[in-house]
C-alpha cells in the first residue's frame, strides 16, 4: 500500500508563497530580528553572558544593587547594573530567559500533543466519547487559566516541571477544541470517505488523513499561544508558585526586583521586563499575521 | 424557553458540583496544613486535639462530605489563619475588589468603543493602524510588570500618584468604598487603570471587527443612500449593531477581570480577595482558598447561565438547537 500524500503539490506551493510574503512585511521582519537574537542568545547564554549568575563564587556582595554602567569591584562593567546579591543583570536575563523560553515551547508543546490527540479522539468517534470529552474541555475553559494553574501550584510545589505541567493543564482544552472543530470539516471529505470505504484502520486514518490536513489552523493558534505560556509563566512565578529561586525565568526576577522599585533601583525590575516584553511582543507580532493570512486563505 | 432554561440549569448545579470535588481534593489532598498549624512546642496531646478539631483526622471523602454539607448552608469553613468563618472574611474582602473591577471594565468600555469605531471605520487611516498596533502591545504587557511601571513613572519618578493601598474610605449602606473620596480616587486609579488594559485592547478589537463588518453591510448602504447623515449612522445603525457582542463579551470578561485582579492587587497592595487569596496561599490556609475559588466558580457559573439565557431569549435559534440535541 503507497501511502497518499497528506497534501497536494499546490498547497505547499500556496503555504511557501503566502510565508513568504508574511516575511517579508516590515514589522514581521523586525520581529522575526529580535526573536531570532532573543533565542540566539538564549541558547547561547552559558558561552555569552559576562557571569554564571547561579555561581555564587563569581559574586561579589560589594557589588550589589549598581546602576547600570556601574564598575565593580574586580574592574567588571555592569552594563545594566546588578541586583542585591551583587549578581550581573545581564547575565540573570540571558539565563532567565532560558527557562522562560524552555516553559514556554514545553508548555505549549506538551498542551498541543494532549489537546490534539483529545480533539481527534472526538471527531473520530464522535456520539459519547465526544460528548464526555467536550463536556471536560467546557469545564476547563469556563475557568480563567491564571486561577486554575495558581491554586493547581498552591498545592503541588514550586517547580519548572510543575509549572509546564499546570501550563498544559490549563491549555490543551484550547487545542483540542480548535482540533475537533477541524477534524470534523475535514472527516466529511470524500477522500475520508474513500479511505474508509477502503477498509483502511481507523488509527492510520486519523494519523495519516485526519491530523496532517487538519492541524493547519491549530498549529497557527499554538504560535501565539506559546507567548501566553511564556506571560502564564512570569505572572506565577512573579506571584511566588512558578519556577524555583534556583532557576529564575525572567517572570521571578522581575519578582525579585519589585522590593527594590520604590528605593529608586528600577534597573532591577525594568530590564528583565523589557526582555520578557520584547520575546512576548515578537512572538505575538509574527502569530497574529500568521493567523491573519491563515484565515483570508481559509474563506 | 422554560426546558432550555432548566437543562442549562441543571447543567450549571453539575459543573458547580464537579468544580467542588476537583478543587477540595486538589487543596486538600497534597500536603500537608498540621505542620504549619501547630507550633512547635505543642505536646502529642494538644496536636491531636487541633487535628480533631479542624477535622483533619477523618478520611479524605468524609472531609468532602462534611465540606459540601457545610457549604449547602452557607458555610464554606473557618480560616486555620484567622479563626473566622472564610466566607465572612472574604466578603469583608469583596467590596474592594468590586470597585477595582467596576471601574476598569468602565475605563476598559470608555475608551474601547470610541477606538474601536475610530479604527473600525477607517482601516487603512493612519489612526486605525496605530491603534491596532497599541492593542498587540496592550495585551502583550504582562500585567504585573505594567503595573509596577505604572507605579515607577507616577508614583516614584513624578510623585503625582500613592504606591500602594486604599486610600481614604468613606461607608455606604455598610460598604466602605474608595470611589467617594479624593484619596481614595488617587489610589485607586493605577490599579483600575493596570487591570484595564488587556480589556481595552479586546474591546478595541472586537469593536473595531465589529464595524468595519457593519458598515459593509446593505442597511448601512441602504441608509446612507436614504440621505441619513455619517453621525446618525454611525450612531443608530452600526454602534447598535456591534454593542450586542461588546455586551456579551463585557459579562464573559468581568469573571476574568476578578481572576486578573490577584495579579493587580498584589502589585498595589490592593486589600481585595484576591491579595486574601495569594496570601492565603503562602500561609496553607486551606478553607480560605477553597471557599474563593467556590465563590468565584459560583460567580462565573451564573454569569455564563445569564448570558446563554439571554441569548436563548434573543435569538430563538440558540433555544431551538438545545431542544433538539
Amino acid at each position: 500500500m503507497t501511502p497518499v500524500p497528506v497534501a497536494s503539490g499546490d498547497d505547499t506551493a500556496l503555504r511557501r508563497r503566502v510565508l513568504r510574503r508574511i516575511a517579508s512585511r516590515p514589522t514581521v521582519k523586525g520581529a522575526l530580528l529580535v526573536l531570532a537574537v532573543l533565542v540566539a542568545f538564549a541558547l547561547l547564554a552559558p558561552f555569552v553572558a559576562p557571569q554564571n549568575p547561579y555561581d555564587l563564587t563569581a559574586l561579589n556582595v560589594m557589588d550589589n544593587r549598581l546602576p547600570p554602567g556601574e564598575k565593580g569591584m574586580a574592574g567588571f562593567t555592569f552594563w545594566l547594573g546588578s541586583d542585591a546579591q551583587g549578581r550581573d543583570m545581564l547575565s540573570a536575563i540571558l539565563y532567565g530567559l532560558r527557562t522562560s523560553l524552555l516553559v514556554g515551547l514545553a508548555a505549549t508543546a506538551g498542551a498541543l500533543v494532549v489537546g490534539v490527540t483529545v480533539g481527534l479522539t472526538a471527531a473520530q468517534f464522535g456520539g459519547r466519547v465526544d460528548a464526555t470529552l467536550m463536556r471536560v474541555v467546557d469545564f476547563i475553559l469556563g475557568f480563567p487559566a491564571i486561577l486554575v494553574a495558581l491554586v493547581l501550584l498552591a498545592s503541588i510545589g514550586r517547580g519548572v516541571e510543575k509549572v509546564i505541567l499546570a501550563i498544559v493543564v490549563v491549555q490543551w482544552a484550547n487545542y483540542a477544541r480548535l482540533m475537533r472543530a477541524a477534524a470534523l470539516v475535514e472527516r466529511r471529505k470524500e477522500y475520508i470517505e474513500a479511505a474508509v470505504n477502503q477498509g483502511l484502520p481507523t488509527a492510520y486514518i486519523m494519523r495519516a488523513h485526519l491530523l496532517p490536513n487538519s492541524i493547519g489552523s491549530v498549529l497557527v493558534v499554538a504560535t501565539v499561544s506559546i507567548a501566553g505560556a511564556i506571560t502564564l509563566e512570569a505572572t506565577l512565578s512573579f506571584l511566588g508558585v512558578g519556577v524555583p529561586v534556583t532557576q529564575p525565568s525572567l517572570g521571578l526576577l522581575i519578582a525579585n526586583g519589585f522590593e527594590f522599585l520604590l528605593s529608586g533601583e528600577y534597573w532591577i525590575p525594568l530590564f528583565p521586563g523589557l526582555a520578557l516584553l520584547a520575546l512576548i511582543l515578537s512572538i505575538n507580532v509574527v502569530g497574529e499575521r500568521l493567523r491573519r493570512s491563515f484565515d483570508a486563505h481559509r474563506h | 424557553m422554560a426546558s432550555y432554561a432548566l437543562q442549562r440549569l441543571i447543567q450549571s448545579v453539575f459543573v458547580l458540583l464537579a468544580a467542588s470535588i476537583v478543587v477540595f481534593l486538589a487543596v486538600y489532598g497534597i500536603g500537608n496544613p498540621i505542620e504549619l498549624l501547630v507550633p512547635p512546642q505543642a505536646s502529642a496531646l494538644e496536636r491531636e486535639e487541633l487535628v480533631r478539631r479542624l477535622g483533619l483526622d477523618l478520611p479524605l471523602w468524609r472531609q468532602y462530605l462534611v465540606f459540601a454539607w457545610n457549604a449547602l448552608h452557607g458555610d464554606l469553613g473557618r480560616s486555620f489563619v484567622h479563626g473566622v468563618p472564610a466566607i465572612e472574611l472574604i466578603l469583608t474582602r469583596l467590596p474592594a475588589t468590586l470597585e477595582l473591577v467596576v471601574l476598569a471594565m468602565t475605563i476598559a468600555l470608555a475608551g474601547g468603543i470610541p477606538l474601536g469605531l475610530l479604527a473600525g471605520l477607517n482601516t487603512e487611516s493612519r489612526a486605525s493602524r496605530l491603534i491596532m498596533g497599541g492593542t498587540v502591545l496592550g495585551y502583550s504587557l504582562p500585567n504585573f510588570w505594567k503595573g509596577m511601571m505604572l507605579i515607577l513613572v507616577f508614583a516614584v519618578l513624578l510623585g503625582w500618584l500613592p504606591t500602594s493601598g486604599r486610600g481614604e474610605t468613606v461607608e455606604i449602606l455598610g460598604l466602605k468604598t474608595s470611589l467617594l473620596t479624593l484619596d481614595g480616587l488617587k489610589h485607586l486609579i493605577l490599579p483600575a487603570l493596570n487591570l484595564s488594559i488587556p480589556n481595552m485592547a479586546l474591546m478595541i478589537r472586537l469593536v473595531a471587527a465589529g464595524t468595519a463588518d457593519a458598515k459593509a453591510q446593505d442597511y448601512v448602504k441602504y441608509a446612507r443612500a436614504k440621505g441619513v447623515r455619517p453621525r446618525r449612522i454611525v450612531g443608530r445603525h452600526i454602534l447598535r449593531n456591534i454593542l450586542i457582542p461588546v455586551v456579551t463579551v463585557a459579562g464573559i470578561e468581568f469573571g476574568s477581570l476578578v481572576a486578573f485582579s490577584t495579579i493587580t492587587e498584589t502589585v498595589f497592595a490592593w486589600p481585595g480577595m484576591g491579595k486574601l487569596l495569594i496570601d492565603s496561599i503562602y500561609q496553607l490556609d486551606r478553607p480560605i482558598v477553597v471557599a474563593y475559588i467556590m465563590l468565584a466558580t459560583f460567580l462565573f457559573v451564573t454569569v455564563n447561565l445569564l448570558v446563554d439565557l439571554a441569548y436563548a431569549a434573543l435569538d430563538p435559534r440558540v433555544r431551538l438547537v438545545g431542544e433538539a440535541g
